[in-house]
Parts: C-alpha cells; structure tokens; sequence
C-alpha cells in the first residue's frame, strides 16, 4: 500500500498540500461498521481528527462525518477504500468551503467567579454562546460553531478558572448535495442508473476520474 | 445452559418446517451446490458437526490437520473449480488460525466461505473458553464478516455470504455463528439466493464513453502492451481476451496470478511480468506507448519503482474494482467492469492489427534472455540437478495439462517461469501474500477442485515443513497429489537476498529436513529421494504413474539464484541477467 507521504506516479497532476477534508459516509446501520471504516486510516497510520455518526434524512441509512489532514490524492484513494465495503452506500470527500458544518463545545466555569468578574451578559452576546446550567458551584455554557469559535472562548475562560472543557465531532452538511432520499432510490434497484456509480463530488475535482 | 427458544410453528398458507440453525448452514451449501468442506471440530461448532452426521452422503469434508490447512485447501479448490470453498473451525484457535489464509484470499481474491462456531450469546465478551473476538480479528481480511446471535438470521446472512464471495472482485467471507444459534429451532421457510445488496454493486456500470476512448488510444498506438492479471480467469474472460489481443494484435504479458489464462505458448504471449518474470516484458514496458492493463492491480512486484514504471505510456486499466484505478499507476482511460463484459465491446472497437517489428523486440529480448540465463538453467552442465530442469521434465510429461500448486520462494519463480500450460485455472500459488506452507494443502483442494487433472505440488523444502501435517488428511481421503520437493537445503530466496544485498551474511537460512521419505511413508505415502540427472526423467515419470499420491524429493544446487531480476527498488528498465549486473 502506498503511504500518505509518499509521491507516486503523478502524471497529469500536481500534489496540492496537505489540508483538511472533511469525508461523508452513508451507510447501512450495522455492527461492526465503524471498526471497518476506521482501520481503513489506521492501516495507513492515518490520524482520524473528528468523527461523527449520525442517522441521516432517510430511516435506515446511517451517515459518518470524518475529518482528516491529507494530500487531496490521498483522500480520493481512502475514499474508494471506503466505499468498496459492503455495507457503505457512498462516501464523498470535501474541502471546508464546500461544507456547512459545526462542532459544539462546552464549558464548565465557577459561578462565583463569573458572577463577580465577568459580565456573563456580554461573554454570552460577544461569543455567541448560551447557558445551559446555572448552579451555585458552577455554571455551564455551550457554543456552536467552528474551530477558531470554540477556541476563542476557552483563552476567554481560562483566567476565570475553566474547570472543564469538550468539544463534540463536527458535523457537516454538503453545500451541493440534495440529500439521500433520490439516490438511495438508485441502490434500491438491481441495475442501477448511472447516479448510483457517478459521485458528482469526487468528480467535481477531476475531469476523468470517477467513481 | 441456554434455553433453547422454539419457535411456534404459524398456522400460515406458506410451508414452513421448524429446524435448527445448523440444519440451516448445511440447507444453505446444498443450495448453493456446494458439495465439499474443509474443516475441523471443537466445542463451539459442535452442533453444525453434528447435523452434519445426518448430511454424510450430501456433503463430503475432509478433515484437515490444522485449520489453516482447511483454508489453504478451499483457496485450491476455489482457484481450480471456479467454485466457492467452504471451511468449518471452531472458536477461538480454532478460527484464528484461519487468518493467514483470509489474509491470502483477500489478496488474492479467491472467493472462500469460513462458517466459525462461537460461544453462546450469552457468554460473548466474558473471556469464555475458547472465546476469541473473531470478527474484529478478521476484519481486515475479509471482504465481508458477520456475527449471527440467532438462527432466523442464518438462512439470508448466508446467501447474502455466498453472494459476496463470488461476486465482482471475489473474496473471503467469514460467518462467525454462536453455538446457541447453531442449536435453536426456528421457523424455516426455506432458502432464496441473494442477487442483490442495495449497499453492495459488484460491477460498476460500463461507460460506453471509456471504450471508445480506450480504443482510439490502441488503435493510434504503435508499441501496444497488454498485461494481464487474474481478473481475465476470475472473470472467465479467457475466451474474449484472447480475441481481444488477437484481433488487435498486440504482445501480451501476465502477471503470476493471470498465468494460465491464455496457454503459455500462445504467439502473443510474451511471458512473465514481474520482479523474477522475463526480461523482454520487464523492460519493454518502459518503451511501449499505449499500456493496457487487464484484471491487474500494479503490484510493486510487477511495477518495480513506481516513478520508473511506464511513464513514457499512456495507460488504460481495465478493472472490476473501482480502488484499484489509479491506486499505484494513474490511468489515462479508466475501463471500470467486468472483463467478460468490457472486452469484447473494446475487440469490436480495435481495428485488425499486427506488430512485427514491436513483437520481434520481445524475441531479441527472449534470445538474450535464453542465451544468458535459460539455457543454462534448463540444460545445465554442472554435476547438480537446477530447479528448471526439473519443471522442463515436468513439461514434457504432462504436456502442459496438469495442474500446477506452487508454494513459494526461489522454487516458486522457477516453477512459474518454466512451467507450460495449456488450460485456464492451472496455476495454483500464493501471490500476494507470499504464504509459505500454501502448496501442500492447497494441492489437496486443488485435486478435488478438479479430480479428472493431475495435480502437482512444487514445494521448498522451507515450505513443506510449514504445512507437512497435511499428509494425514492425504493418507485419510486420499486426493491424488504428487508432491515435488525442490530441496536446496537453504531458504533459498532469503539466501539469494543475502548473497546479493547483504554481503554473503548468510542469517539463518540454513535449514535442516527431515527425511522427507521417511516422514511420506509413515503417512503411508510412497516416495523417493533423487539428486542424479540420470534418474529426473525415470523418476518423474513414476511419480505420475502412480496411482495415488507420491513424494519425489530432488535434491538441486544449494546455491542457485533465480534469474532475471528486477532488484528491489529499481525500475523494471533496470531488471539484470546475473549477479555480476547487480
């Protein structure tokens, strides 16, 4: 196998840098499936930075969000792996301005302290964040939204004495998709049309190379 | 001890019969025509063996002596037949001593169903006896596993198992059944092939845009190269494929797992690829301009360094399985499906061509390669017998018809370099895993993968002493394989390594045999032991006269090294005809 540092036989192509990507998994509901789509990185000493499972629009059909750090060559390659497992119906693979997405984050801070230094009205306005318990020992708020937000608040935090701080996986939603519901129609039947093969969004990248 | 939980029978229009969950395996592989099984008891599938008592005239099993015996014997029969092979283990041991082999048909695809007994539900994850996570452990080498808790699962789960095995790029499915399972009585209504998995396509859809692209390319092309894999055998495309180069013309070259495919006297057959193939297709697949890749998936044994490998060439890949475009070699046409479909649409497209002058390079490059290496090796003048003359004897007493088990190693190459073939699905090997131990077992499915062909096993001496147990199961049942033991008394290729890279250090290749005559005949096999040229021919031809089993021990030059070669981490340009060019 190849691995993700190496160059390879790179005809028409050349090797962009490492960035983030942001790969979208929909599959069927089983045991065992994460394990699968997991060591398909690890096999490759591939650091799996976020991961999210999720069920999707559709009743049955269970959606992964995984975000990683590689060659875009790379990702394309990890993303046919995924695929070619029985139980995944299609994967797709995004840079960040091709998605909407979010984590959520929270924070754990001693009421006291926020309640005689800081105006918690203004850390709430200014951070967009919200309270989601008030006690007498400690108080809990909670902010959606990207890395650089999440982050931002724990410098804010930290002199007031943050007790505790989690971030959850992100979760993403494709800017260009349409949702599963039609081409979940395509994997129902025996023969397929061409969408159930065609994936608009690794194709998007390159011309003649699909899947 | 579980309560066994019956199901009552509904009073429904539909025919339904109450059986337990191992009724239901074995109902399941008649449907299937499945008619053998390679496998050993324990505890935890006990209840499948004891169905099985009922099934004796239905389904015959060979009792191996190891597990991984069982494996390797399903791979031999699967690659021979074209056929799913079956394997019963048990839990625990019993199963991971299965993995070596899922590891090798998974690389290999050869499609294989291992159905492994398990402890009850109720103890999973208890560290019970004989408790392995077996499903975890044989996650990476198996295209498909699943663990049943309850017999109603059985009937679909296996369909659905024999359905992914043999189906697009083929592999090893693991069944992993709990014993209360096997025991529960549930409501059958019988047994319906699966055809289809909305999650699974085994084929991908054939573009008509790709075909026509593929075949502007051939058709302007002036230095064509086919090579070919075993997705032309798995595929059972031998017939278009032949049709294809032979209407388009162009020189053809297989890997060691597509060898067979086409005889390997076929005019357009050019030999070997790969790090010990021939000379001509090594290097001249720096100097073609248009490279088709058929059912192959760019192994670094055949491509050598990756940024030294055809890049003069513009390459069109035709493959079954979506992951292996572009993975090790960017293809300029994609060709995604089944050979035995995309083929024959690519031969209407080509125009009739031939190539004299490209072909006579591969003959210029075939006459040196015969003057430095083959001749020698085929018609040696030193006192010691060469592992080439052996396979030429062979050769020449079969015609080229028998099946052939290799194990692997120097012997290995040899054996593949050397051997004739006539027929598809004749060379049994270990490719990508390199599984010393293969041959033995798998020479024992081979032969009931097809009892009407002779099948030899070319086993190193290495090798034999990995897997030798199985001349039990031969001397219980009797499957007819004659056993060729190349002895050098080294590990031969690690020795060649050594010799070649790391200054003569000769670590550990030593190896001491038993008598291997000796250790035939307590299984009740007949054998012999030669090292004199005057005896090769003799003792061959007795070996295949006998009526059963045989052992044939040949003692060849210790020292001997496999010719060419494309030394690793060289380009496939770079490939050398001695040690002296290294």
């Amino acid at each position: 196998m190849y691995l993700a540092k190496k160059k390879y036989n790179y005809t028409n192509k050349t090797i962009m840098n490492k960035q983030e990507y942001t790969i979208t998994v929909y599959t069927e509901n089983q045991v065992g499936l994460l394990n699968r789509i997991a060591i398909i990185f690890s096999r490759r000493k591939i650091n799996i930075e976020s991961l999210n499972t999720s069920p999707t629009e559709v009743d049955s059909v269970h959606r992964f969000t995984i975000v990683i750090s590689e060659y875009e060559d790379v990702v394309r390659k990890l993303c046919r792996q995924i695929e070619k497992q029985v139980e995944v119906l299609k994967a797709y693979y995004n840079t960040e301005n091709e998605i909407v997405w979010q984590e959520l984050a929270l924070y754990k801070v001693p009421t006291d302290v926020i309640a005689t230094e800081v105006k918690v009205e203004r850390l709430l306005r200014e951070n967009g964040a919200h309270t989601v318990v008030i006690r007498k020992d400690y108080t809990v708020f909670a902010v959606a939204g990207h890395r650089e937000e999440t982050e931002a608040l724990i410098k804010v935090l930290e002199p007031y004495g943050l007790i505790e701080f989690v971030r959850s996986a992100r979760v993403a939603i494709i800017k260009g998709s349409s949702g599963f519901h039609e081409r979940l129609k395509d994997f129902e039947q025996k023969e397929p049309g061409e969408e159930a093969i065609e994936n608009e969004f690794l194709d998007k990248n390159q011309e003649v190379f699909s899947m | 001890m579980e309560t066994l939980e019956i199901t009552k029978v509904k009073q429904e229009s539909k025919k339904t019969t109450t059986i337990s969950g191992s009724v239901a395996v074995l109902e399941a592989f008649l449907a299937e025509g499945v008619d053998i099984v390679f496998g050993y008891p324990g505890g935890a599938i006990m209840p499948i063996y004891d169905a099985l008592y009922d099934y004796k005239e239905k389904l015959k099993h060979i009792l191996v002596r190891h597990e991984q015996g069982a494996i390797h014997a399903a791979q031999g029969f699967a690659r021979v037949s074209g056929r799913t092979g079956v394997v019963f283990a048990t839990s625990g041991p019993g199963a991971t001593n299965l993995v070596t082999g899922l590891a090798d048909a998974m690389i290999d695809s050869t499609p294989v169903v291992c159905i492994t007994g398990q402890v009850f539900a109720h103890l999973l994850g208890t560290d019970a006896f004989q408790e392995t996570d077996v499903i975890n452990i044989t996650t990476p080498v198996t295209k498909w596993n699943y663990q049943v808790t309850d017999a109603n699962e059985i009937p679909h789960v296996l369909a659905k198992a024999f359905y992914i095995a043999g189906s697009g790029r083929p592999g090893p499915v693991l069944i992993d059944i709990t014993k209360n399972a096997q025991l529960q009585l549930f409501n059958y209504e019988g047994y319906t092939k699966c055809e289809h998995i909305r999650s699974y396509r085994p084929k991908p859809i054939v573009r008509k845009k790709y075909i026509e692209e593929a075949a502007l390319l051939i058709n302007n092309a002036e230095r064509p190269f086919v090579i070919f894999g075993q997705g032309v055998i798995l595929g059972k495309a031998e017939k278009e494929f032949k049709q294809f180069i032979e209407k388009a013309g162009i020189p053809a070259a297989w890997t060691i797992m597509g060898m067979s495919a086409i005889p390997t006297d076929h005019p357009l057959g050019v030999g070997m690829l790969g790090m010990h193939g021939n000379y001509g297709p090594n290097v001249l697949t720096n100097e073609c301009d248009v490279l088709i890749a058929v059912g192959m998936r760019f192994d670094d044994r055949v491509t050598g360094r990756l940024d030294k490998y055809a890049r003069q060439a513009k390459v069109i890949h035709l493959d079954i399985d979506p992951a292996e475009i572009d993975k090790n070699v960017k293809a300029d046409v994609p060709v995604w499906g089944d050979c035995k479909e995309t083929l024959p649409l690519l031969t209407k497209l080509v125009v009739q061509k031939v190539y004299p002058q490209w072909l006579q390079k591969f003959k210029d490059y075939q006459q040196k390669e015969e003057d430095k290496v083959i001749h020698d090796e085929l018609n040696p003048t030193s006192e010691v017998l060469t592992m080439g003359e052996v396979i030429k004897t062979l050769n020449e007493l079969t015609n080229g018809n028998a099946v052939i088990v290799t194990d692997v190693g120097q012997h290995q190459m040899v054996a593949c370099r050397y051997a004739k073939f006539n027929q598809s699905k004749s060379n049994i090997t270990s490719g990508g895993l390199g599984t010393m131990g293969y041959a033995l077992p798998a020479a024992i499915g081979a032969a009931y993968g097809d009892p009407s062909r002779t099948t030899v096993a070319i086993i190193g001496d290495g090798g034999f002493q990995m897997t030798l147990q199985e001349l039990g199961t031969i001397m219980q049942f009797k499957p007819k394989v004659k056993i060729i033991i190349l002895n050098n008394q080294f590990l031969g290729m690690v020795r060649q390594w050594q010799q070649l890279f790391h200054e003569k250090r000769y670590s550990f290749v030593d190896i001491t045999s038993p008598d291997f005559v000796q250790v035939a005949k307590g299984f009740g096999i007949p054998g012999k032991s030669i090292s004199k040229r005057e005896f090769l021919k003799s003792s061959v031809e007795e070996m295949l006269n006998h009526d059963g089993s045989y052992l044939l021990e040949i003692m060849v030059g210790k020292e001997n090294n496999v010719f060419p070669m494309v030394p690793q981490g060289r380009g496939v340009a770079e490939c050398v005809l001695s040690k002296e060019e290294i």
